[in-house]
């Protein structure tokens, strides 16, 4: 394991920029989730450092070294793709040990047979070896995909939104396996994902990244509490914030001119708040229910108590509870 | 609708619609299937029972076409039969029953295995090379990659022959006329450019994820191009392999003009046959047999290739 950096790096693919001045470094053993919508460049990132493109400008330094130049083989990382690429004529086993028969490693078979069955074991596909990569399911495949990058100890493994394939249950199993293989490894991981929920269960440190652009990086807690702009306020949370213009509300700072309320920015009366409310539709979800509000023609979404006797065209009263403010231009200003 | 019908699936075909299409096959089958069997029909038979009209079905079979493909054979005078001991052999038994005598190895085994080497050679390079150029196109930016493409396709549309005279002296002057290499070389870069195309279809189809994981597994682009990309273009390689084998198999007009003694393939070689002492049809059907057999093996071997490289990009997995 070992410190990886990435200084300036800008990447373009013909017209389009991808990437554009990124920097970021991941500590030894820590977790960064990079999180962001599809296009934003995410994936190019994981890509620059793992060799596969060459930046336009910047460089990529992997444990003090300059890897920039080099080939993805010489640079020691692992890279989990998002669609498994298992190599499909070969077995679970022959893909697990692909890595470790590279004629750069030269592992004795012998070694590689038990680092392939202590893998295994850990992913719980020990019994899935002699099969064909393309005779498991969805979530055996995923996991040999996880297996094929474990088996070795690269600097840094690369993971491409490895679960986005897998059915709700089974993504939620395998976070919890993946975070406890991580701190059992102490292993470095750069982990792709558009999933809010991936990147807050698991990352240490979460990169909110947009049009290529890293917009800010931190804990889950100082992403989610304290972004810096509409932007990355809009990434986290679900319901998503909402957004809605200061002229709505009474005593905002003068320089806001949007107002973000999350669910807990939010207190729901029947009467006595600071702006009245339509509910207009409300969506069960068993223990909480989506609350569908209309602020003088702005649609607000909460979340509310299922026990909360409301319904369609009733009249609530909000009021504002230390809400995140934010200018013109999405910068974030203080309250 | 007929409740019947109703209760089958929409996609899977009905029983009667399976048999009409099977009878369809077998029909289509006997048809294609009428000349090769003359031709084999033919091989068994005598010289007479060949050319009889009307044409017989049922003839007494006889080995006289495949003696006379490998043998030579001389008249002699009754004379020289006398001081002949007994006949050695089949063939000097069915060659003295016609006053003659065995002079010796006709020049079909040669020219059969010219065939072999220039055919399976050719091929061998054509999908070497084909493999490689469509890897480098699908993967690379190449510049002017269209126009390229278009230029080896565009090699094609000329009928080959036209190029025979130009070629012809070409050979002459650097010594390639009448060579195996030669005619491999000009097989080759006949069949060099339908590789390319169907192989870059293929390999498209291959994701580059395989190579790009392969790669940050530990190793180079061309290792993981062995590795990875070669097992799982198996099926278009066999496609391609057997669609140049069987061009420069048949391949007659450029056999004709540029070799003669030394490359001479088998194609040239067969209708020589019927020159020599009389219209000998069983032994021209008998060449013919025994030179449709190496393809026939070749395609049977590969026909579970076959079968889905033809179908290829009709059923993504």
């Amino acid at each position: 394991m070992a410190k990886v950096e990435i200084r300036a790096v800008s990447k373009a693919f013909n017209k389009t920029q991808a990437v554009s001045n990124l920097s970021l470094t991941i500590g030894d053993g820590e977790f960064v989730a990079l999180l962001g919508p599809t296009g934003a460049g995410k994936t190019t990132t994981l890509r620059l450092i793992a060799g596969l493109e060459m930046p336009d400008s910047g460089s990529v330094r992997i444990d003090e070294r300059d890897v920039t130049g080099d080939a993805p083989a010489d640079r020691d990382v692992a890279f989990v793709f998002q669609q498994y690429s298992l190599y499909p004529h070969l077995t679970v086993f022959e893909n697990m040990a692909f890595s470790l028969r590279a004629p750069i490693r030269r592992v004795p078979e012998a070694e590689i047979r038990i680092k392939v069955q202590e893998v295994a074991r850990l992913l719980h596909i020990e019994t899935k070896l002699d099969n064909k990569a393309t005779q498991l399911s969805g979530g055996q495949m995923q996991r040999v995909a996880i297996g094929r990058a474990l088996v070795r100890s690269p600097s840094i493994y690369l993971m491409d939104e490895p679960l986005s394939s897998l059915d709700a249950k089974l993504r939620g199993e395998m976070r919890l396996e993946l975070k406890r293989i991580q701190t059992d490894l102490g292993a470095t991981i750069l982990y792709v994902t558009h999933d809010q929920t991936e990147a807050m269960t698991m990352a240490s440190r979460i990169g909110v990244i947009e049009s290529g652009r890293l917009m800010q990086i931190g804990t889950p807690r100082e992403i989610y509490e304290n972004p810096i702009n509409a932007h990355v306020a809009a990434r986290l949370g679900q319901p998503a914030i909402n957004l809605l213009p200061a002229a709505l509300f009474a005593g905002v700072p003068p320089a806001a001119a949007t107002v973000g309320a999350r669910t807990e920015h939010l207190t729901i009366a029947r009467g006595g708040g600071d702006v009245s409310a339509t509910v207009t539709r409300i969506e069960h979800l068993g223990d909480q229910s989506y609350l569908h509000l209309d602020i003088g023609g702005r649609p607000v979404v909460t979340l509310s108590d299922p026990e909360a006797s409301l319904g369609a065209g009733d009249t609530v009263s909000l009021r504002l509870n230390k809400p995140l403010f934010f200018d013109a231009a999405g910068g974030r200003v203080a309250a | 609708m007929s409740a019947s019908n109703a209760a089958h699936s929409v996609v899977e075909p009905s029983t009667s619609a399976r048999r009409f299409a099977g009878l369809l096959v077998i029909l289509y089958a006997i048809i294609t299937m009428v000349p090769l069997v003359w031709i084999v029909l033919t091989s068994f038979k005598s010289p007479d029972d060949a050319i009889s009209y009307p044409p017989k079905v049922l003839f007494k079979p006889s080995l006289e076409g495949y003696c006379n493909v490998f043998t030579t054979r001389s008249r002699q005078t009754p004379e020289f039969f006398q001081t002949l001991g007994p006949p050695q052999g089949l063939c000097d038994n069915i060659a003295r029953s016609r006053n003659m005598v065995v002079a010796g190895p006709s020049n079909y085994v040669p020219r059969f295995i010219n065939s072999l080497i220039i055919a399976f050679g050719s091929t061998a390079l054509a999908v070497a090379l084909g493999t490689l150029a469509a890897y480098g196109f699908s993967r690379f930016r190449v510049p002017l990659k269209d126009d390229l493409l278009f230029f080896i396709l565009s090699t094609r549309m000329m009928p080959p022959i036209a190029l025979a005279i130009p070629i012809y002296l070409m050979y002459r002057t650097v010594g390639l006329s009448d060579t195996r290499l030669g005619m491999i070389l000009l097989y080759t870069s006949v069949n060099v450019s339908l590789a390319v195309w169907l192989l870059k279809g293929f390999i498209d189809e291959i994701p580059r994820e395989y190579e790009e994981a392969a790669m940050i597994d530990g190793y180079t682009r061309f290792q993981a191009f062995v590795k990875v990309v070669l097992p799982q273009a198996t099926t278009g390689i066999a496609a391609t392999a057997i669609f140049c084998l069987i061009f420069a198999w048949n391949e007659y007009a450029f056999a004709v003009l540029l070799t003669s003694g030394n490359a001479q393939t088998a194609p040239p070689f067969i209708p020589i046959i019927i020159g020599e002492g009389g219209q000998d049809w069983p032994a021209v059907a008998a060449g013919t047999t025994i030179f449709l057999v190496p393809i026939v093996v070749f395609t049977v071997l590969l026909r579970k290739h076959l079968l889905r490289g033809i179908t290829f990009g009709a059923v993504r997995k």
